[in-house]
């Protein structure tokens, strides 16, 4: 009952304020997007959601992605490879300092990296850290990094969300990190109403170019129909991932919106399980990528947004190539196939997660099989249960998931991964492609392993998922692709 | 009175042990391993296992189930697999909007039907009767979610006159806060209140056409003091009945309600627990929506008794 009372007395002072707080004041923002973090420690969760909120704007690493997907310095101002490629030395910016005050030094990055590859780490991508064989500390602002192979992609690995620097002083109670996040971006936590909103605000001693923005809110609302509601009545500025495609012309033509329109790395496919019959014959396998008619589904399932992919590749990397022809909508192909296969009439199952592009993008699929002759019994499923079941059970013939993490493809060398893909010259390659740093070398590799798994129809690839973001049309500087699960707004500011 | 209220607690208690382990086993057995979705697809068996370790999950099923139980006996709910924070915080916290939307609803509920009720028995047969029976049976049959996006419709979208959802927390202040929950539980209350507005019409209908009601009209008092002093009090049982399972209902049934509003409610806690798989925050919210239950069920036993004298004696 204290806790009545104590509201009472609030209420009575605050009651004449009554009315919510207008959304729109010009220095603070209020955000949107679908999921909530389960907690606020990036280093120890794969959920995207943590990263939406807390990459960027609270956390850096000693590298970052930039908008375009490129890989650029973060807390490290710059970095040297040694010839044999084994050795990285970071060399970090001086005065960075965490939101506790303290300073961010050599110390907090070997802290970091070494919690992140521990034997009892909980880090969801620990494999980014699996090739670090020692972190040296230098001095405080340079750090040197042994690898125990050379590894091109380093830099890369380091602008994660799961690479972040947490400051070492937290070392002890880095469980405490989940609920008070503590980093050196240009944004600090404030506070978190569980369920329903967090806050951060402006930090004034930031390293770099200080935020615009004074205050911001993130609020989560996964219902399609809620968030239009929300952004209709102007409860939010942005909605960052809209999940409600089908609105978004009534926001285009309305002058209070802006629509923005971007990538992902999110490379949605039809999975399929290459070491089960009838799935391991490739010209069934060619025959179902034949019988799929993907803007069908881009128009049908996502209301014409993305971009159709012929391998597993992001279509806006420099490497790309487009393969999308190796495997064009040709019905009557795909039967002949299936002729010449011999596996006469066959039933497969066909999972399906969560997601409108799985759940809405199976139906059609379903109807363009069964046009070809390959019936589908189709079983929709939570995450929970498609991740043990489908992915780590391997119970599945076909579904559909879109792999949001950047520049996977190397996924296809590992034969246990759920779709089963084993060719030992693919797995050659990556491996080439891991110790190569020449970059005109390493986007020849990159086009010979799209062209190699397009050429064994591994999975049918689908479409490059889209981001869409509804924002009131003063707002400035958002980004409108996610190279990474991100939602960057350091540079975000309201134009008069 | 005194034992009738001491055998309804012993059912109380018995109801809710066994309720607890049904709860416990059946969601035990939800495919989904709690640790592999919050790693996700590129998690190693390593981590995997460390992560289990540190959820406590490599303890046995049924050793889990004692630790809860006695656990939450001393009011200890455990703590969230995803949150990491203690599940009776959790659910405190939560329990601050749910119940007070509950109670709103409720409120609001039986301010409409009461009075709608009382005059369509009053008045049966006539234009007002066959009024309010078209209205409550519109009301029964409209989703209360569907009901619900049409006042966002008109009172966020078109007038502005509240926000399209949210809650402006309690430290905003009272009015604020009520404001927030106006629309929920207007959408929550419609249905009820048609229920239990058709509920009374006919509990009263029936009460007016007894033996006693003729007595009391032979006896001269006029229909009116016949129907407050006779036959309202009489005709109360079927409504408590009714009232009981509505709180229930409202506690739970707000699942979808606070989808619709993004109100950080007790429902919205359990859907979102179940599809992360956090089994501990989903079995102690349902252990208490099912303590809430079972305890309210008390009370109308109870009331009944208060209201019935004849039942005080009943086994």
């Amino acid at each position: 009952m204290t806790f009545q009372a104590k509201h009472l007395i609030a209420a009575s002072t605050l009651a004449l304020a009554a009315g919510l707080a207008p959304a729109a004041a010009q220095d603070s923002l209020t955000v949107a997007i679908q999921l909530e973090p389960p907690h606020l420690d990036p280093t120890s969760a794969a959920a995207g959601a943590i990263d939406s909120v807390l990459y960027a704007n609270v956390y850096e690493g000693l590298t970052r992605f930039a908008s375009d997907g490129s890989i650029v310095p973060g807390l490290a101002e710059s970095w040297d490879v040694s010839d044999d490629g084994l050795t990285y030395t970071f060399h970090l910016r001086e005065g960075v300092t965490f939101h506790d005050g303290s300073t961010m030094d050599a110390e907090d990055v070997k802290f970091s990296l070494d919690r992140a590859r521990a034997e009892d780490s909980t880090n969801a991508q620990k494999p980014l850290f699996a090739g670090i064989s020692e972190v040296t500390v230098v001095d405080p602002q340079t750090v040197e990094i042994t690898l125990s192979s050379p590894n091109g992609g380093f830099p890369f690995n380091m602008a994660w969300g799961d690479a972040v620097i947490l400051p070492t002083e937290a070392g002890d109670d880095v469980e405490g990190l989940k609920s008070n996040p503590v980093g050196t971006g240009a944004f600090q936590f404030d506070n978190w109403v569980q369920g329903d909103r967090i806050e951060m605000s402006k930090y004034a001693d930031y390293w770099g170019e200080p935020a615009q923005l004074d205050s911001v809110t993130f609020r989560f609302i996964a219902d399609p129909s809620a968030a239009f509601a929300a952004m209709m009545a102007e409860d939010l500025d942005v909605f960052y991932g809209f999940p409600a495609p089908e609105n978004l012309p009534q926001f285009e033509n309305d002058p209070r919106f802006q629509v923005l329109e971007g990538n992902t790395e999110g490379e949605t496919i039809l999975a399929m399980n290459n070491a089960k019959p009838p799935l391991d014959n490739v010209k069934v396998r060619q025959a179902i990528a034949h019988a799929i008619d993907r803007q069908a589904i881009i128009d049908g399932a996502m209301f014409g947004y993305g971009t159709p992919i012929g391998a597993h590749f992001a279509p806006h990397h420099p490497a790309y190539t487009d393969l999308t022809g190796l495997s064009e909508y040709d019905p009557e192909k795909s039967k002949a196939l299936l002729e010449e296969a011999g596996v006469g009439e066959i039933t497969l199952s066909l999972k399906l997660p969560p997601p409108a592009y799985a759940r809405r993008g199976g139906e059609i699929i379903a109807a363009q099989l069964r046009e070809v002759g390959i019936e589908t019994e189709i079983e929709n499923q939570e995450w929970a249960q498609w991740l043990e079941n489908t992915f780590n059970g391997k119970d599945f013939d076909l579904t559909i998931v879109s792999h949001t993490e950047p520049m996977d493809f190397n996924i296809y060398a590992n034969p246990d991964y759920y779709f089963q893909y084993d060719n030992p010259e693919y797995q050659a390659l990556i491996d080439e492609l891991t110790v190569t740093s020449d970059e005109a070398k390493r986007t020849e590799l990159m086009q010979k392993a799209q062209r190699m798994m397009a050429e064994d129809y591994v999975n049918g690839f689908l479409f490059e998922l889209g981001i869409q973001t509804v924002a009131k049309a003063g707002v400035k500087g958002l980004w409108a692709n996610a190279p990474t699960q991100a939602t960057d707004l350091t540079g975000v500011y309201w134009e008069e | 009175m005194l034992r009738y209220a001491f055998r309804r607690f012993a059912s109380l208690c018995i109801s809710l042990i066994v309720a607890s382990a049904v709860i416990f086993f059946a969601i035990e057995v939800i495919p989904g391993d709690p640790a592999r979705y919050m790693l996700g697809i590129n998690a190693q068996e390593d981590t995997l296992a460390a992560l289990r370790e540190q959820l406590g999950l490599n303890v046995p099923t049924h050793q889990r189930y004692l630790n809860w139980i006695t656990g939450m006996v001393q009011g200890d709910f455990g703590t969230s697999y995803t949150y990491r924070s203690p599940v009776a915080d959790m659910i405190g916290e939560r329990l601050w909007i749910s119940l007070p939307l509950a109670l709103y609803a409720l409120t609001l509920s039986t301010l409409i039907a009461f009075p709608a009720g009382i005059l369509a028995a009053a008045r049966r047969g006539s234009a007002l009767d066959a009024g309010v029976m078209g209205v409550t049976q519109l009301g029964v049959a409209v989703p209360n979610f569907w009901f619900a996006m049409l006042m966002v419709v008109l009172f966020a979208i078109n007038l502005r006159w509240f926000s399209a959802g949210g809650f402006a927390g309690w430290e905003a202040g009272f009015f604020p806060a009520m404001k927030s929950l106006t629309l929920p539980a207007v959408a929550l209350a419609l249905p009820q209140a048609s229920i239990l507005a058709r509920v009374m019409r006919s509990a009263l209908i029936d009460t007016l056409g007894e033996d006693f009601i003729r007595t009391a009209r032979a006896k001269g008092l006029t229909k009116r003091q016949a129907m407050w002093r006779h036959a309202l009090r009489n005709a109360l049982i079927p409504v408590l009945t009714i009232i009981g399972l509505q709180f229930s209902f409202l506690m739970a049934g707000a699942i979808i309600i606070e989808q619709v509003f993004f109100l950080p409610g007790i429902g919205r806690l359990v859907f979102q627990s179940i599809t992360q798989r956090d089994l501990i925050v989903v079995e102690s919210v349902v252990m208490l929506l099912v303590f809430a239950v079972i305890v309210v069920n008390f009370a109308v036993d109870l009331a009944y008794a208060w209201v019935d004298p004849r039942l005080r004696g009943a086994r």
